[in-house]
């Protein structure tokens, strides 16, 4: 075999259509089924933070009815599945991938079903594979139900009672907005994050995004790369109203809004009093965003193509934010940890991770002969982070992986 | 030295690049940015003490201030005491007070701006029943911290707003008040 693609999400799929394009022999191992974590690790009521037309697979751009709509998790899957159809791609579903290590040759694959000898390996199992919970946790006492996203289905799930959800990236806004219409207690824990209008000046904040060349950016012209690729998701929701899910609309909802969780001391949550600042680093970044985006359209002579120039409210800070919350008192029964997920590269044997265990990788060259890396936050340009940036990074990668073959450097 | 950003030349005296260096070295050294801050404090008489500071840790190795500090710590009269000095709790807004504003002076010679004036004046909120015991459901800490800025400098009022809010993201003191710490008080 010349190419193992490990994984097959759209990162591995579009791997395996750039390959096959080149007619490079290779295999698309999956642990599970097609979109496996779109299937099994996601809540119902979870839609794609990014409109239809956006999602643009290698020569699959979306041709239905409702381009500015946000697609359910099963239809994501759909697309995905349409997407591996079309790319013909030679995909070996429940097969698990147990180790990966070099040989002289290239890399042994060990599967739940047998090894494979490749000359290449293009690792595409995702960049959040597991849940990233704070080692704090380990403080909560043992009356408290915990849950992270990747488990969470919803409301009805979590036992009676108050939630605290830890966390305030598209996932914790999200849910936190659920839980409370539901008609429970939630408090929000809130760190640095990412506020964002759902539209502006009329269009979808992701078509600036896309329109302006934010995303564009390389990852070699990054300012700061690693604070790129962890930047948190945007206080983003895909609705059929298109609305704004932002601190100030869950405040609306009667959610309650705490500083960051700093710890957890004799059963106590401790949150952090530097809540004031991290309201006014995140309004004055959008502040900056929207002013970028109102000078392209300037620049661009857009201005009437768009709707007028829009500002919002700063974040309401409340009067007296609360910075302890007993969590043995009965008060929150269930804490939600949505702090984010890191990939699991435990079954990966090749000396290839950083000291914080993230894969060293030049633009998803990686570092070791012959191996890739796709589907990755901000892996070649900012665009990555998306299910549309897959295209240009699956070509770049699969071209380096055909010059490694033919024994170029 | 002089930082140009977008064709902007700041001179506030701040050696960002220097800071910038050791920035880049240190990801590669954690056991290095390891420093240990040290006190000595001696008990004069009544409720005054002093407190002398010269020595640290730092850099793999023990370091040394130019010269040595000695403070007094007192309370005032209202507390029926000599008075000989500030009381502990204001040390915390002197601490809180320089460490904002050295990130300004950073923060704003990393962008290119020029201060002409940075002035703070800090605020706590004490409820002193705590301390004395008179109340058992308050605090002996503050209640409620406010720091505010007077800044004159070549920028707009979004931009010093963005110095401001990054010189707190960036601060020792503000994180040390605003997020809990473990403390060990020992009897050697």
């Amino acid at each position: 075999m010349t190419t193992v693609v490990v994984g097959a999400g759209h990162a591995g799929l579009a791997a395996s259509h750039h390959l096959s394009a080149r007619s490079i022999d290779h295999v698309v191992l999956e642990r599970g089924q097609v979109a496996n974590s779109w299937r099994t690790e996601r809540w119902d009521s979870l839609r794609l933070l990014t409109p239809n037309w956006l999602n643009r697979l290698p020569d699959l751009p979306y041709d239905g009815p409702d381009p500015d709509g946000y697609l359910t998790m099963g239809e994501v899957v759909g697309l995905v599945e349409r997407f591996a159809a079309a790319a013909q791609a030679p995909v070996r579903t429940e097969t698990a991938v147990t180790e990966v290590r070099r040989t002289d040759a290239g890399y042994r694959v060990a599967t739940s079903a047998g090894e494979i000898d490749a000359r290449t390996v293009v690792v595409a199992s995702g960049a959040f594979n597991t849940p990233a919970v704070p080692a704090l946790s380990q403080g909560v006492p043992a009356s408290v139900h915990q849950v992270t996203p990747f488990a969470y289905r919803n409301p009805l799930q979590l036992p009676d009672g108050g939630v605290l959800v830890v966390g305030a990236s598209a996932s914790g806004v999200q849910l936190a907005a659920e839980l409370a219409r539901s008609g429970r207690p939630v408090t929000l824990s809130v760190g640095e994050h990412v506020r964002m209008p759902r539209t502006y000046r009329g269009r979808d904040v992701l078509w600036w995004m896309d329109t302006t060349g934010v995303w564009d950016e390389r990852y070699d012209q990054v300012d700061d790369l690693d604070r790129a690729r962890r930047l948190p998701s945007p206080q983003l929701v895909g609705t059929a109203a298109r609305a704004t899910l932002d601190l100030n609309a869950l405040a609306d909802l009667g959610v309650e809004l705490v500083g960051r969780l700093a710890m957890v001391r004799d059963g106590r949550a401790l949150f952090s009093g530097g809540l004031r600042n991290v309201f006014a680093l995140a309004d004055l970044k959008l502040e900056r965003l929207l002013d970028s985006f109102d000078a392209y359209a300037g620049r661009s002579g857009r201005d009437a193509e768009v709707g007028p120039a829009e500002r919002f409210p700063p974040t309401r800070v409340p009067g007296s934010p609360r910075w302890q919350l007993d969590l043995a008192a009965g008060e929150i029964s269930t804490i939600v940890w949505a702090t984010g997920g890191r990939p699991d590269y435990s079954w990966l044997g090749v000396p290839v991770l950083d000291e914080k265990g993230r894969l060293r990788h030049d633009g998803g060259v990686v570092d070791s002969p012959g191996l890739y890396a796709l589907g990755l936050p901000v892996l070649r340009r900012r665009r990555s982070t998306f299910l549309h940036g897959i295209d240009d990074d699956a070509r770049a990668v699969v071209e380096h992986l055909s010059g490694h073959l033919d024994g170029s450097p | 030295m002089t930082v140009t950003d977008g064709g902007k030349t700041a001179e506030n005296g701040v050696d960002v690049q220097a800071l910038l260096d050791a920035r880049e070295v240190l990801k590669g050294a954690p056991e290095a940015a390891q420093f240990t801050w040290r006190a000595s404090s001696t008990w004069k008489h009544g409720v005054h003490s002093t407190s002398s500071i010269q020595n640290y840790f730092g850099l793999g190795q023990e370091q040394q201030h130019r010269t040595e500090t000695t403070f007094d710590i007192d309370h005032p009269d209202v507390f029926a005491a000599t008075d000989n000095g500030i009381t502990p709790i204001e040390f915390l807004l002197v601490g809180l007070a320089g460490c904002l504003t050295a990130g300004v002076a950073s923060v704003a010679q990393n962008r290119g701006i020029q201060l002409r004036s940075v002035e703070a004046t800090v605020e706590g909120e004490h409820d002193i029943r705590g301390i004395l015991g008179a109340d058992a459901d308050v605090r002996n800490g503050f209640n409620d911290v406010k720091v505010t800025f007077h800044i004159d400098a070549d920028a707009s009022k979004q931009e010093i707003e963005a110095l401001v809010a990054q010189s707190q993201k960036r601060s020792a003191v503000f994180d040390a008040l605003t997020n809990p710490t473990n403390v060990s008080v020992e009897v050697a």
